[in-house]
């Protein structure tokens, strides 16, 4: 029983559904339980939450990061599966700590000050959330004393900065001097990303890691993290 | 299951009005100043079908000018078939070209006698000579029969490539004019399951490429229903003259009732007006004479409109495909041939580009997209055709193919069913619901049913055109596959009945 309802997690993380309500890749299965559903089943039937994380979600999420290095996944296909493991992170972080798992790590996420893209603000927090991280996402247009104020209260480990224009990309150097002002530069790394914004740009800014694409936010992240 | 290649709602040039007016004006032109034969057969065929025949002492020999009426005319387009089927040897490739259908088959073309070939080596910079880079380098070879097999071969694979016309002339040393007929039209059949066409080089030879393509369909009554192989025939020498040779072999395959391609090919500002409604009006007699012609000799028997209508180069009097008015001549002939409910061969996606590069895909994007879109029934010259028709590069073929699959994309009807307003408010809602705002998740079925364009298939890196190293690598690709040979039998059978074929090609 157990095996079959974290299978159904595993399948269900694969074909990206987070509700009952979504497509999958095969043919027939809106109406079916999709991860919200059978998270809240595993939860009242108290299956071991370690378990459904590393087999159900972690496993699904692998054989996701398998199918599109192959060619057989597509981004949105991607994100659809992230978006499921997200959901399901945020239904069993209340449990993480009585199950002995520690959280991997809390990002804020933030389109900086004057821009108000968040395309790829909102991918990279889906793919992080995907890759079972906290990732608290304070918006668009985010000016220095937010930011200085959200990492005052949710300590996270990394603050990751988006701006997709060449004239709201100097905020990034802004909120990095900002944060140093306040002393909180050395209790959080800052990584960057965005159209107008290079490996070259981030040093020179003082950024601590820079990343091209989602997933390469991903590597920095894991790296960062590990490090 | 024929190949369904592109329907599209079809881009009309000329209005309706002006349609009238062009075949007013073919009409007009056939009855004065008619038209110039050269041959006696098809002299006597107008004549008897009410044409009026003046006959010229000629330098040499005499000549016939005949002022064919505009009613033998309409009865003949009357008695063409509306729907030609081209067979293939996998009767899953066969072409069904409906007249009046704008549906898109897209085809090889021409004979040329170069081939192209492409090799990718790496040079170092002058400048920096720690920096290598890659560049292609050109090599011209001579057409042969090797080569006419690796185009095949590639066409077998392409998958926007629905039609094989010989592009390539076959100049082997063993090969003369008694036996280049059935060698090419083996050559194509055997390296390819898709329809072959080609221009038939010997009257003689007539009778056995019929025979070699019978025994290949399986027997005289399985060609009849699936002709793998047709015929193109350029009767018309422009302006406005029947040529003695290929109109003799024109009567001779209408009277074989195999699908024959009726071809004319003026040249605007030198052998025909400049002026689009004259070029348009001349090659429409033209053809019409041609198509008139095979309905007389045997009426009911598969033909194609073909219109090859050019422009000259004014500095040199070349053909030029590059300009806009080749493009637009042959829109115009798209819409005459399906006012007629002719199916239409036209032609499209070639350059005056000797090598694969910009200037070759500028000039041969411009004809691909427009003339697909006016929903020619079978499109040719779309395959790799460089230098205008003097030469085949199979790396440019390649290249078209991805052209035309985006076409293809480009072409698709909008689609407005039933559900789609209901299911894009639905989306709409959920999305707006959402903290990401992304309509991501609802692309992923549309990404695998086709709905969705793909992307260039031979995108580049990031400051660097890789596209000719890509679809290098494609063609070395295709071209590593086991060809789709005749099966054993039936190519000892074709060998034992058909004369003139090369050993060589017997086990290859």
């Amino acid at each position: 029983m157990t095996e079959n309802l974290i299978d159904s997690i595993r399948e269900n993380v694969i074909q990206g559904r987070v509700t009952r309500d979504d497509e999958g890749l095969e043919e027939g299965m809106v109406g079916e339980p999709a991860v919200i559903e059978l998270i809240e089943e595993a939860l009242a039937k108290k299956l071991n939450v370690k378990q459904i994380i590393s087999e159900g979600l972690t496993s699904g999420m692998n054989m996701v990061g398998q199918k599109y290095e192959a060619g057989e996944y597509f981004i949105p296909d991607m994100l659809a599966s992230a978006e499921a493991v997200g959901a399901a992170m945020e239904m069993l972080e209340p449990h993480l700590a009585q199950s002995g798992i520690k959280p991997k790590g809390k990002i804020l996420i933030a389109t900086v000050k004057g821009d108000l893209h968040d395309i790829g603000k909102n991918i990279v927090s889906i793919l992080l959330r995907g890759a079972g991280y906290t990732v608290k996402d304070l918006g668009n247009d985010i000016d220095y004393q937010t930011i200085v104020d959200a990492v005052k209260e949710e300590k996270p480990e990394i603050i990751a900065l988006s701006a997709l224009l060449t004239s709201t990309m100097a905020h990034m150097e802004g909120t990095i001097k900002a944060l140093t002002d306040n002393g909180l530069r050395d209790k959080v790394k800052v990584i960057i990303g965005g159209a107008p914004v290079s490996e070259e740009f981030a040093q020179r800014i003082g950024a601590d890691g820079y990343g091209a694409d989602g997933f390469q936010a991903i590597a920095i992240v894991e790296s960062l993290n590990s490090a | 299951m024929a190949r369904q290649g592109i329907l599209v709602e079809p881009y009309q040039r000329i209005n309706d009005e002006q349609i009238a007016q062009v075949h007013r004006l073919s009409m007009e032109i056939l009855a004065d100043p008619g038209i110039i034969c050269f041959n006696r057969d098809a002299t006597e065929v107008f004549a008897n079908a009410g044409a009026e025949v003046i006959t010229v002492k000629g330098e040499r020999l005499p000549y016939w000018i005949l002022k064919i009426p505009e009613k033998l005319i309409m009865e003949a387009i009357e008695a063409a078939p509306k729907v030609v089927k081209l067979g293939a040897r996998n009767k899953d490739n066969s072409l069904i070209l409906d007249g009046y259908e704008p549906r898109v088959r897209f085809a090889s073309g021409s004979e040329t006698n170069n081939w192209l070939e492409v090799d990718i080596e790496a040079f170092i910079s002058k400048n920096e000579p720690g920096r290598e880079v890659n560049f292609p380098i050109f090599r011209m070879q001579k057409g042969n029969t090797d080569r006419l097999a690796t185009a095949a071969h590639l066409c077998e694979h392409l998958d926007s490539w629905d039609g094989f016309l010989r592009p390539v002339n076959i100049q082997d040393d063993a090969i003369n004019d008694d036996n280049k007929d059935v060698n090419k039209y083996f050559v194509s059949l055997n390296n390819t399951t898709k329809h072959v066409m080609a221009g038939l080089t010997q009257l003689n030879q007539l009778d056995n490429v019929i025979r070699m393509a019978q025994l290949i369909a399986g027997g005289e009554d399985e060609f009849r229903d699936n002709p793998i192989i047709s015929f193109i025939t350029s009767l018309i020498k422009s302006p406005l003259q029947l040529v003695d040779d290929t109109t003799q072999k024109a009567i001779e395959i209408a009277k074989r009732g195999v699908p024959l391609v009726i071809s004319s090919a003026p040249q605007g500002g030198s052998t025909a007006p400049i002026v689009e409604a004259g070029i348009v009006a001349q090659i429409n007699a033209e053809i019409l004479t041609g198509i008139s012609l095979a309905q007389l000799v045997n009426k009911g028997t598969p033909v194609l409109y073909g219109s090859v209508p050019g422009r000259a180069n004014m500095h040199d009097l070349n053909d030029s495909y590059g300009v806009p008015e080749f493009s637009q001549y042959n829109i115009d002939c798209v819409q005459m041939a399906r006012h007629y409910g002719l199916p239409c061969y036209s032609s499209g996606g070639i350059s005056d580009a000797s090598v694969p590069g910009i200037q070759a895909s500028v000039e041969r994007l411009f004809s691909h997209i427009l003339i697909t879109l006016a929903g020619p029934q079978y499109l040719h010259y779309a395959f790799g055709l460089m230098e205008r028709t003097a030469t085949f590069c199979p790396v440019q073929a390649v290249l078209d193919d991805a052209h035309i699959g985006m076409i293809k994309g480009l072409a698709r009807q909008p689609v407005f069913t039933a559900s789609t307003i209901p299911e894009v408010l639905e989306q709409t809602r959920r999305v707006m619901n959402s903290s990401t705002k992304l309509f991501t998740r609802f692309v992923r079925s549309a990404l695998r049913s086709g709905e969705i364009a793909p992307p260039y298939q031979f995108e580049s890196g990031d400051m660097a055109d890789e596209t000719l190293f890509r679809a290098k690598e494609r063609l070395d690709e295709i071209l590593s596959l086991s060809p789709n040979h005749i099966e054993k039998e039936i190519v000892e059978k074709v060998f034992q009945q058909i004369p003139g074929l090369l050993t060589k090609l017997r086990n290859s």
